[in-house]
């Protein structure tokens, strides 16, 4: 995909995007993250709309200040104080959208409202979370942030670590990995945390090779970039089966002792006792830095599908 | 059909004939059919008849109603193996087979309870593509979840 074959792209899954596409995009990031205020205002005559229907502090916030830095104007639908608290459906609130702005960033607890916005909407829509299924600007921005810190994708060891079957972002890294040609890719996790039978589907098909583990430290020594995700409390459709792998994980000081030379831990955050504070002295603790990274990587995004450089 | 088959019900003069429904299926089959023996249409129904292909099966003869080829579609989703003969004056006039439709569109529904066809379902259809007709699996649009044939049975039937 060229740069002018970005403009009015829906972005809903990062399974929609070739290599090249992301190599495009990872490249304009990093001249956004270079120097993130000397940014052209190439999308100042864009209004960009956000309608966040779950909690978010990183997607909604870099979101809102990659529009910014471009240029752009930015509204935002609060659904506690809008009529989707009368009964409005997803699809008529999309189409108010739809006629007030020129891109609509979505977050939904429902797997395939993206999709369903997308459907409804004549501008594009970027999925910013739909459920348990797609976050691909989080997997774009872990990409970009690997690709950064360890100066390549290809060939390092990751490990996937903690609750693949609910986080998206964990799915959305897998699936991004798949365009890549990685090492090798562990996925650690209790049991009934594993991948769900579509992505497992998904991941042979698109032939990223993967294997189940129930302990990190069987390949910490090997592994270049650790994964870390948060137990997805708000997605288990029984709070037993929660309670049952709460606290199951854990990464602290001591359990990266043996972790290899060099490697990274990423967390797309926010963390509860999964990722110990003391963690965040190590060198090794990438997460805060691919926080911010969200903010260039949407940068990116937003000015490729709104064409703001090309015109 | 066997003559030994043909010999439990008379013949149709005009209508369906449903060969190959897997035993017990019949009734699943004229509930997906709108039940058109509640419309005064004359139906008869064998059960558990011994099949080379099946082990045992059922059939159902239709009198006077000559299934669509939407039908027949819809038919493939809980009898995938069925064959469905046209009868005009006591002769098949044509034969088709049950082919399981690529799209289905407001037929399914998603079993995700979080899916947005679910929770939108007043603003939404769902829609499922075929991803294999043996066995039979359809999956969501929406939130790719697939449905076995045996789920699929289940919510039609």
């Amino acid at each position: 995909m060229s740069r002018d074959a970005w403009a009015g792209t829906d972005v809903l899954s990062i399974l929609d995007f070739s290599r090249a596409d992301i190599e495009t995009l990872l490249k304009e990031a990093s001249t956004f993250a270079d120097n993130p205020k000397s940014a052209k205002k190439s999308l100042k005559d864009e209004i960009v709309a956000t309608a966040f229907f779950e909690p978010s502090t990183r997607t909604r916030l870099s979101f809102s200040a990659a529009a910014l830095r471009l240029g752009a104007k930015v509204i935002d639908l609060s659904p506690d104080v809008s009529s989707v608290l009368k009964g409005e459906s997803l699809a008529d609130t999309i189409r108010m959208l739809d006629g007030y702005s020129d891109l609509i960033v979505i977050r939904h607890p429902s797997e395939g409202a993206a999709l369903l916005a997308s459907e409804v909407a004549t501008v594009p829509v970027i999925n910013g979370g739909d459920g348990s299924q797609h976050h691909p600007s989080q997997a774009m921005l872990d990409l970009f942030t690997v690709k950064r810190l360890m100066g390549r994708i290809d060939g390092l060891n990751y490990a996937v670590v903690g609750d693949i079957r609910y986080a998206r972002s964990a799915a959305s890294l897998l699936y991004g990995l798949s365009k890549f040609k990685p090492g090798s890719v562990h996925l650690i996790s209790p049991e009934s945390l594993r991948p769900r039978d579509e992505v497992r589907d998904t991941l042979l098909k698109l032939g990223l090779k993967t294997d189940q583990l129930a302990n990190l430290d069987d390949v910490i020594a090997d592994v270049d970039v650790i994964y870390l995700t948060r137990i997805q409390k708000e997605r288990f459709p029984d709070p037993n089966e929660y309670e049952k792998v709460k606290g199951s994980y854990r990464i602290t000081k001591s359990s990266l002792a043996r972790a290899k030379k060099g490697s990274i831990v990423l967390h797309a955050l926010p963390r509860t006792n999964e990722l110990a504070y003391e963690v965040d002295s190590l060198p090794s603790a990438a997460y805060m830095k691919q926080a911010r990274f969200g903010v260039p990587v949407r940068m990116a995004l937003l000015d490729l599908v709104l064409g703001g450089s090309t015109r | 059909m066997s003559e030994e088959e043909t010999m439990l019900v008379q013949k149709i003069s005009d209508g369906t004939v449903i060969d190959h429904i897997a035993a017990g299926k019949a009734l699943s089959v004229l509930r997906l059919l709108g039940n058109p023996e509640n419309r005064g249409v004359t139906v008869a129904l064998v059960a558990n008849v011994q099949s080379s292909k099946m082990g045992k099966k059922d059939i159902l003869k239709v009198e006077g109603v000559e299934l669509s080829d939407e039908q027949v579609q819809k038919l493939a989703l809980i009898a995938p193996l069925a064959s469905v003969n046209i009868i005009r004056s006591y002769r098949v006039l044509q034969k088709k087979n049950a082919v399981p439709p690529k799209t289905l569109v407001g037929v399914l529904g998603c079993k995700a309870a979080t899916c947005v066809s679910v929770r939108e379902k007043d603003s939404v259809s769902s829609i499922f593509t075929l991803v294999s007709s043996n066995p039979l699996v359809y999956q969501c649009k929406y939130c790719g979840r697939d449905l076995t044939g045996q789920e699929i049975s289940a919510q039609l039937g």
